[in-house]
Order: C-alpha cells, then structure tokens, then sequence
C-alpha cells in the first residue's frame, strides 16, 4: 500500500494526538517525527507504537507527523488508523 | 430487578479525554454520542475512537452509543465500526417506525453471531423527537425483544411542533405522558429528555422531579453535575425503604408458606405493591442506602 495524499486525525485537545500522514519518497520507510509533553518517558513507547501500526496497515514510504497531547493507547491507534483512511491509501 | 438507568449521560464521541474519564461520574449509563456532537466531517474519526475507548476503558456502568440515524449516509457505517468492541447498548435517534428499529435489530443479530457474542446482549433504545415517532412510540418500543427504553428528545421534538420549551414544561406534558404510556405497555423503561440549562440547577430540580411523579424511570443528562441532583430527586426516602422492605419480606414469607394471600399490618398486599417494593429497593441499594447486591450491574 502506499499513501497517495494528506490524511489527518484528532485534535491539539489535552489526551488527544494530532496525526498527521503524507508520501514520502520511495524508500524511504516510514518516517516519523513525534512532538509529545511526555517524550522522555514514553517517547520510544509512542514511536514504536505508531510506527507498528503503520505496518499493520500495510502502509510504506510515509511521514507522519505526531503532536501528541497526552493521548492513550486506544486514542494514538483511532487517530493513526483514521488519518491513514483519509490519506487515500490505494493499493499498488 | 430491572437496571437502573436514573441518569444515562450523554459524552461527544470524538472527545478522548471526555470519553475516557466518562465512568469517574457515577451515571448508570454513559452515552458515546457520534451523532449531533460530532462533526459531519469528523463522523469516521469519531466511530474510529469509539470502538478503541469501548475496547480498552473499563467503565464501571452501562456503555450505550448514540449512533446517526439509519437512512442517514452515516448510521450503518457506525453500527459497522462500532458492534465489534461491543457495546451495552445501542440508542437510535429520531426513530419514526418500528421497521427502522427491526433493520438494526438485525444489523445487531448479524454483529453478534461474526464476533461471538451472546445473541441478545447487545441492548437497543430509541429516542422519539418527531410528531411522526410519537404516534409510533409503542410499536417503535415492541419491536424487537431489544428494546430496554423510551426516550424522549426534546428539542427537535419540540421545533417538529412549531413550539419552543418554557419553564413550566407544559408544552412536552402531552409527549411525556404518551411516552410514559407507550413504554410501560410495551414493558420499556421510560426516559426524559436533557435539560440544557447546566447553570440553572433550581430549573432542572423543578423538571426532574416533576418527570419522576410523571413515572419516567430516569434522564438524559449533559453535564455530571446535574447526576447527583438527579439521585437525590430519584432516592426513596427512609420511610419508603423501610416500608418496602417489610413488604418484600412478608411477600417472602408467603411465598415460603404457599399462602395466597398476604398482608401487612392488615393491608392486602398484591403484585403491584411488591412490585413498586422491588424499584425502591433497588434505588435504594444503588445509592448505598441499603446493603445488597446492586441492581446496577
């Protein structure tokens, strides 16, 4: 799969995470810049978590932009999911 | 006994942060709304964290979703996302016929049989905000062996009669009764709609006390403040409590002897007595005013 537009989820809200998804060059994996309060303590957590989830999805050759406020788990994996759904994903 | 559902507290959908601390505030059923608090273009996002909060939270009390109508382009897409986290309980909004709540009945049936799930152990209720619904409301509550409560949704109920609401109430007197009358003919709960003033606590005492004389079994809330009100107004008094447990107990007593007829302190008592017992025992074992099991479960 690859991502052929710019998907977003969620909100700069406290506990929530904005998602942001968009192609990135051939090769290039998956690409992920995260912004959180609590990146000292759960940063290599949150990472590891996104970056999974991207390739449950299938997803390769991407950014994703992370501004994270807080958010758990559950909220993280709808905000990935929803905003990979949005970017248009089409199968290659 | 039956669950109590005294306060059924409605949180937006695609909040997380309201959704995950919904439980903290004691109401009997917390309401994951992904219908008119949710953006038409935030609809996926919200069905999406639904799924995952009802999935992972564990709450402490009933979990229903609000989902969109079911001919909106919205509705089947939410009972798709939303049925496999399972949750307690399904509330259609704007129902208008039985036929709407029978084709989600199946949605329902289809959902559970794919998942695994107990066939029956996804709940349903209706909210009624139409003249059209309101003519419909006992079929709409009979319509399938789901179906746990009556709703009454005032403010498009309201503008479909051409009326807005006062302080005095008179102008919802008449669907109130008819949903009362509906519910409890089709065996349902009743339930009142929200009271939007959050600030004017004197107002939504004046109204939640004025629907329970009516007999609504609980309210819509919007705000956690207004839940403890709402059980202060719902709470038997100690007199009540003490009386229904001396009829349960001679109604026990009877059964135990065989004996047909019972009596209290020379009254007769009969079913609707026992009955009527049951619900302030139950209130008052919620509100931990009486030990035993709660019937809140």
């Amino acid at each position: 799969m690859t991502i052929v537009g710019t998907g977003q989820a969620g909100t700069l809200e406290s506990s929530d995470i904005l998602i942001t998804v968009s192609p990135a060059e051939s090769g290039s994996g998956i690409i992920l810049q995260l912004i959180s309060p609590v990146i000292k303590q759960y940063g290599r957590h949150i990472e590891e978590f996104i970056k999974n989830l991207a390739r449950e999805q299938g997803v390769s050759d991407v950014t994703i932009h992370a501004n994270d406020r807080g958010a758990l788990d559950c909220t993280i994996e709808a905000r990935v999911l929803t905003a990979i759904a949005r970017s248009k994903v089409k199968a290659v | 006994m039956e669950k109590l559902r005294r306060a059924m507290m409605f949180v937006p959908g695609n909040n997380p942060g309201m959704l995950q601390n919904a439980g903290i505030y004691k109401a009997d059923t917390v309401i994951f709304d992904v219908e008119d608090s949710v953006l038409i273009s935030e609809k996926d996002a919200a069905r999406q964290l639904v799924h995952n909060v009802i999935k992972t939270v564990k709450y402490p009390c009933e979990v229903a979703v609000r989902i969109n109508h079911i001919t909106t382009p919205y509705g089947k897409e939410d009972l798709a996302v939303i049925l496999p986290a399972k949750p307690d309980l399904i509330r259609l909004p704007k129902a208008e016929t039985a036929e709407e709540i029978k084709i989600i009945d199946e949605i329902i049936s289809e959902a559970e049989e794919k998942n695994g799930f107990a066939h029956g152990s996804i709940k349903m209720m209706a909210a009624i905000e139409t003249a059209k619904g309101l003519m419909k409301a006992y079929e709409i509550c009979s319509a399938s062996p789901r179906m746990v409560a009556l709703a009454l949704g005032a403010e498009d109920f309201l503008a479909d009669l051409k009326t807005t609401r006062s302080a005095h109430g008179s102008e919802l007197f008449g669907a109130r009764s008819q949903i009362i009358l509906a519910a409890r003919a089709a065996g349902v709960q009743a339930i009142d709609t929200v009271f939007s003033n959050v600030n004017d606590d004197e107002a939504f005492i004046a109204e939640t006390t004025r629907i329970k004389e009516m007999g609504f079994d609980g309210k819509s809330v919007i705000n956690p403040r207004q839940i403890k009100m709402l059980y202060k107004i719902f709470a038997p008094t100690e007199k009540e409590i003490d009386l229904a447990e001396r009829v349960l107990a001679a109604y026990a007593e009877a059964q135990a002897k065989n004996s047909g007829v019972i009596a209290l302190n020379g009254k007769m008592i009969d079913v609707p007595v026992v009955t009527r017992a049951e619900r302030v025992i139950g209130y008052a074992r919620a509100l931990g005013l009486r030990k035993g099991g709660s019937t809140n479960d």
